[in-house]
C-alpha cells in the first residue's frame, strides 16, 4: 500500500465510478427480475417517488416537511448532549473524584445502543418531543463527554504546573486552562457526535407519531411501499453526509483560526 | 522574606530509585544560589520541590520555616519550556497570576506596565506567544514570574532552550534585574559559567543518587575582584577569578562519571 498519492481528478472519477458501478448493480438485480421487486425496488421507481415526495404529502407531510422535523428534534438531542457531556468532561478531567465516581457507570452505559432506550424513553419522556430527543442524546452524548475529557486529561502538564504556581483557582483553571487546551479535542468529539446523533434518528422515531423521516419509513413499511422506505433512506444518507461535510468545514476553519492564534 | 531550607531531604521514585540522598542547604532571604549537576542528578527536582510540585520522601523542604505544601504564587517557577499560555496574550499571560490575587484593574495594568517594563516587553503587550521569538518568550514568563513579587524565584534552567546569542543577553539583563531588584532565587543550570556569573553561591551536585559534594562561595570572589564594574559578560569571564572558579566547578563535575553535557 505505498501507492502514490492521487491527484483529485482521478479520487473523483474513482468515487464516480464506484457510484455507478453500485446503481448498476442495483439497476441490474431489481430491472432482471433476480430479486423480486416488492423486495428491491428499482432506482428509476425510486428517484420518482423521491421527486412526488418533495411536494405530495406521506403520512401526513411531505419529505421537506419529514426532514424539517426530524432536524428538529436531532438538534435538541445533539445541543443538550453537548450542553452537558462537554462540562462533565471537563469536570471529569479535572476533579479525579468525580473521574472516579462516573467513569464506571458511564463505560457500562455508553455501550447500550441507543435503540435500546426506546421503550424506556417512551416511558419516561413521551412520544413527543422528550422520549426521541432523549434516545438521539443517548447516542450523541458519549463522544462529547470523553473528547472534552480526554482533551482536558491530556494538557499539557507544564501549563497545569504553571496555572498552579500562578495560584489559579479551579473553576479558572478548568475555564481558561483545560478548555482551551482541549478545544481540538471537544470540536472532533462534537463532530462525531453529531454523525451518531443523526444516525439514532430513525429508533427515536419509531416512537414518534407525529412526523420526520423515521416517522415516514415506518409508516410506509406498514403499507409496504418499499420505495418510500428506500427514499427516506437516501434522505437521510445525504442529509447525515451533508452534516458532516459542513461540520468538517467549520473544524478546518477553527483550526486554521487557531493555527493563527494560538 | 524568603529563605529557603532543604533538611535532610531524599527523594525516592517509583518506590526504589533514590534520586536525592540527603540534600541540606540553606537559602538567605535575598540571595542567590545555583545548583549544577550531572544530566539526571536531581537538580530540577530540588527546585520542584520548592515549587510544590513534588513532595519530599523523608527530610522537609521549607520556605521561611514553612514546610511547602502545595504550589502557590509567593513561589514563582520559570520554566525551562516557558510554560506560556498559548491561547493568552503576553498581557493575559501576566494578568493570569495578578487576577488570582484578585487585584483591582488599575492596580493590575499598572502592575502589568511595570513588568512589561522591566522586561522590554512594551511593543510586544498584545502579541500571542508563538508571534515571539524564544528569549522574548522567557521573557514574558520571567515577566509573568516578577510582576507577582514572589518570595522566592524557582529558576529551571531558563535559557537552556534559547540560542548562544540570546542566552547571553538574558543573563546580562537577568543580573540587571536581580541588581535592580534583588530577590531570593533558586537556579538550576548544568552551565558552570552561567552559575559563577549569576549567582552568589554555587552548589554542585554529585550524579544520582544526588548528593550536595561542595558549596563555593562566589559572592565574596565577586565582591572582592569588583566583577560588577564589567558590564559584559565575556569580560568577566576573561578576568583570573572567574577561570579560577570555573575550573574548579568543572573538574569537581568531571569527576561525576555521568558528567558529559556541558
Amino acid at each position: 500500500m505505498n501507492d502514490r498519492p492521487l491527484s483529485f481528478a482521478e479520487t473523483f472519477f474513482l468515487g464516480l465510478a464506484g457510484l455507478v458501478g453500485f446503481i448498476g448493480l442495483w439497476t441490474f438485480l431489481s430491472v432482471s427480475g433476480i430479486v423480486p421487486r416488492q423486495f428491491l425496488p428499482n432506482p428509476l421507481d425510486v428517484a420518482t417517488r423521491f421527486i412526488q415526495l418533495l411536494s405530495a404529502p406521506f403520512a401526513g407531510a411531505t419529505l421537506p416537511m419529514h426532514l424539517a422535523s426530524s432536524f428538529e428534534r436531532y438538534a435538541y438531542g445533539v445541543l443538550l448532549a453537548a450542553f452537558v457531556g462537554v462540562p462533565l468532561g471537563l469536570l471529569m478531567g479535572w476533579f479525579r473524584l468525580l473521574d472516579d465516581i462516573v467513569t464506571p457507570i458511564f463505560d457500562g452505559l455508553r455501550f447500550i445502543a441507543p435503540i435500546a432506550w426506546v421503550p424506556f424513553a417512551a416511558l419516561w419522556f413521551g412520544t413527543g418531543i422528550g422520549g426521541p430527543v432523549m434516545i438521539i442524546f443517548a447516542g450523541a452524548f458519549p463522544p462529547c463527554l470523553i473528547n472534552a475529557y480526554r482533551g482536558a486529561r491530556f494538557v499539557e502538564p507544564r501549563l497545569i504546573e504553571a496555572g498552579r504556581m500562578l495560584g489559579t483557582p479551579n473553576s479558572r483553571m478548568i475555564l481558561e486552562v483545560l478548555l482551551p487546551a482541549a478545544v481540538p479535542s471537544i470540536i472532533a468529539g462534537l463532530r462525531v457526535s453529531a454523525g451518531l446523533g443523526w444516525q439514532s434518528l430513525v429508533g427515536a422515531e419509531l416512537i414518534v407519531a407525529a412526523a420526520g423521516v423515521g416517522f415516514m419509513m415506518v409508516q410506509a413499511q406498514g403499507s409496504v411501499q418499499t420505495q418510500t422506505v428506500m427514499v427516506g433512506m437516501i434522505a437521510i444518507g445525504l442529509v447525515g453526509m451533508l452534516i458532516d461535510v459542513l461540520l468538517r468545514q467549520g473544524e478546518a476553519w477553527l483550526r486554521r483560526r487557531r493555527g493563527l492564534e494560538a | 522574606m524568603g529563605s529557603i531550607s532543604f533538611q535532610s531531604v531524599d527523594k525516592v521514585f517509583g518506590g526504589s530509585v533514590k534520586a536525592l540522598d540527603d540534600i541540606n542547604l540553606e537559602i538567605a532571604d535575598k540571595e542567590f544560589v545555583a545548583i549544577v549537576g550531572p544530566s539526571g542528578c536531581g537538580k530540577t527536582t530540588c527546585l520542584r520541590m520548592v515549587a510544590g510540585f513534588e513532595a519530599a520522601s523523608s527530610g522537609t523542604v521549607s520556605v521561611n520555616g514553612r514546610p511547602v505544601t502545595s504550589p502557590g504564587p509567593d513561589r514563582a517557577v520559570v520554566f525551562q519550556q516557558f510554560a506560556l499560555f498559548p491561547w493568552k496574550t503576553v498581557r493575559e499571560n501576566i494578568d493570569l497570576g495578578l487576577r488570582n490575587k484578585n487585584l483591582a484593574i488599575g492596580e493590575r495594568s499598572e502592575l502589568i506596565a511595570g513588568a512589561l517594563k522591566l522586561m522590554n516587553l512594551e511593543s510586544h503587550a498584545d502579541a500571542f506567544p508563538h508571534q515571539l521569538s524564544g528569549g522574548m518568550q522567557q521573557r514574558v514568563a520571567i515577566a509573568r514570574a516578577y510582576v507577582l513579587d514572589p518570595e522566592v524565584l524557582l529558576m529551571d534552567e531558563p535559557f537552556g532552550a534559547l540560542d548562544a546569542q540570546t542566552r547571553v543577553v538574558m543573563q546580562e539583563e537577568l543580573v540587571r534585574i536581580s541588581r535592580r531588584n534583588p530577590r531570593t532565587v533558586l537556579f538550576i543550570t548544568h552551565a558552570v559559567e552561567e552559575a559563577v556569573y549569576l549567582a552568589d553561591r554555587v552548589a554542585i551536585m554529585t550524579r544520582r543518587p544526588g548528593r550536595i559534594k561542595e558549596v563555593l562561595d562566589i559572592k565574596a570572589v565577586r565582591e572582592r575582584e569588583a566583577w560588577d564594574k564589567y558590564p559584559k559578560i565575556e569580560d568577566v569571564m576573561d578576568l583570573e577569578s572567574f577561570v579560577h572558579l570555573r575550573t574548579h566547578i568543572w573538574k569537581s563535575l568531571r569527576e561525576e562519571k555521568g558528567f558529559k553535557d556541558v
